[in-house]
């Protein structure tokens, strides 16, 4: 699914929706270890001394405004079974609008970043089974009329993806 | 690192638990009753496979995912590298291992247009900062690095994490 109202976040819409204080306390406790008890909200709320109601709308206004992008379980889908794959794309000034909704339609990307270079276009594939992600790449091609160069991971060295808001 | 969990090891009712929470928990005082009631389990089953599958590594982590732009996080550098073969991985062993590195990968090259094999990704608060961090990179790779570059970021096209089908 795109974002809603349009194809991309530039930098400038993001910054109009900066987080206050607490906020940022419950984006920072809430990187990692959410309990795994019946009532989660309300044991985060008390250890950041909110009520749990608070806890929950500002959690709701929080990814309404998109200052948090998900919240929930993040899955190593290899070890599922499935595959990640980071892939990149040359595209034209003309043909980027065009070739951003086609790339997105594609509920296999997880996440497609604009970067400033030659490879302009960078998105990772995301499938249930190995075997999706040649799919993915063929059908993208052939959708788009441009080729996708896929960069696999042989190794991964490290992922942590905190950051102190 | 726990041993990679098997497809077979993972069976229907959790698959259906990964498509039901991979867009994210519902925010409800008690969320795992209610990912529960929708798959007809108790929502201490729900809570006991969740463990599993983190313990497993299934599942890397439960928390939220900030917008690093509205964190003020606004540079987004991917650096790669072009690192002699033979020293990739203990030099990219090092790398990740830098505190403000967040993903670090070897991946292939894609000669003769991407000779890069190692990437290290770097989000600061400018891009000065981002560059300061990527010559730290520089010296530690030293003469093992036959060249480099950095990507910046200039839009998020799209983030909504995996969507597998259930």
């Amino acid at each position: 699914m795109p974002w809603p109202g349009g194809g991309s976040t530039p930098v400038v819409e993001a910054a109009a929706a900066v987080p206050d204080e607490t906020d940022r306390r419950i984006i920072n406790a809430l990187q990692g270890d959410f309990p795994l008890v019946p009532e989660p909200y309300r044991e985060v709320a008390a250890r950041l001394g909110l009520d749990e109601a608070e806890l929950l709308r500002r959690l709701d206004a929080m990814l309404e405004r998109k200052v948090l992008t998900r919240f929930g379980p993040m899955f190593q889908i290899e070890r599922a079974g499935g595959a990640f794959v980071l892939a990149a794309m040359r595209v034209t000034e003309a043909e980027f609008e065009r070739v951003t909704d086609q790339v997105n339609a594609f509920p296999e990307v997880a996440h497609n970043y604009r970067r400033e270079h030659a490879l302009n276009m960078w998105f990772v594939l995301a499938t249930a089974t190995p075997e999706g992600i040649a799919e993915t790449t063929t059908a993208i091609e052939a959708v788009t009329g441009l080729p996708v160069f896929a960069f696999p991971k042989e190794r991964e060295y490290f992922v942590e993806m905190k950051l102190h808001a | 690192m726990p041993e990679a969990v098997a497809r077979s090891d993972l069976d229907a009712l959790d698959r259906r638990l990964i498509v039901a929470t991979q867009a994210g928990l519902p925010r409800v005082s008690r969320p795992y009753d209610a990912i529960g009631e929708a798959l007809g389990i108790a929502g201490e089953d729900v809570i006991a496979r969740l463990r599993r599958m983190l313990d497993a590594g299934v599942i890397r982590r439960i928390g939220a995912v900030p917008n690093h732009y509205a964190i003020g996080y606004t540079a987004n550098g991917m650096s790669v590298w072009d690192v002699a073969d033979e020293r990739i991985d203990e030099l990219g062993a090092r790398v990740g291992a830098l505190d403000f590195v967040t993903h670090c990968y070897r991946r292939p090259r894609r000669l003769p247009d991407w000779p890069y094999n190692l990437f290290a990704m770097v989000h600061s608060r400018s891009r000065e900062e981002v560059a300061v961090r990527v010559a730290e990179i520089a010296v530690l790779l030293g003469d093992a690095c036959r060249g480099h570059d950095i990507l910046y970021s200039t839009a998020i096209l799209k983030k909504t994490g995996l969507r597998i089908a259930g």
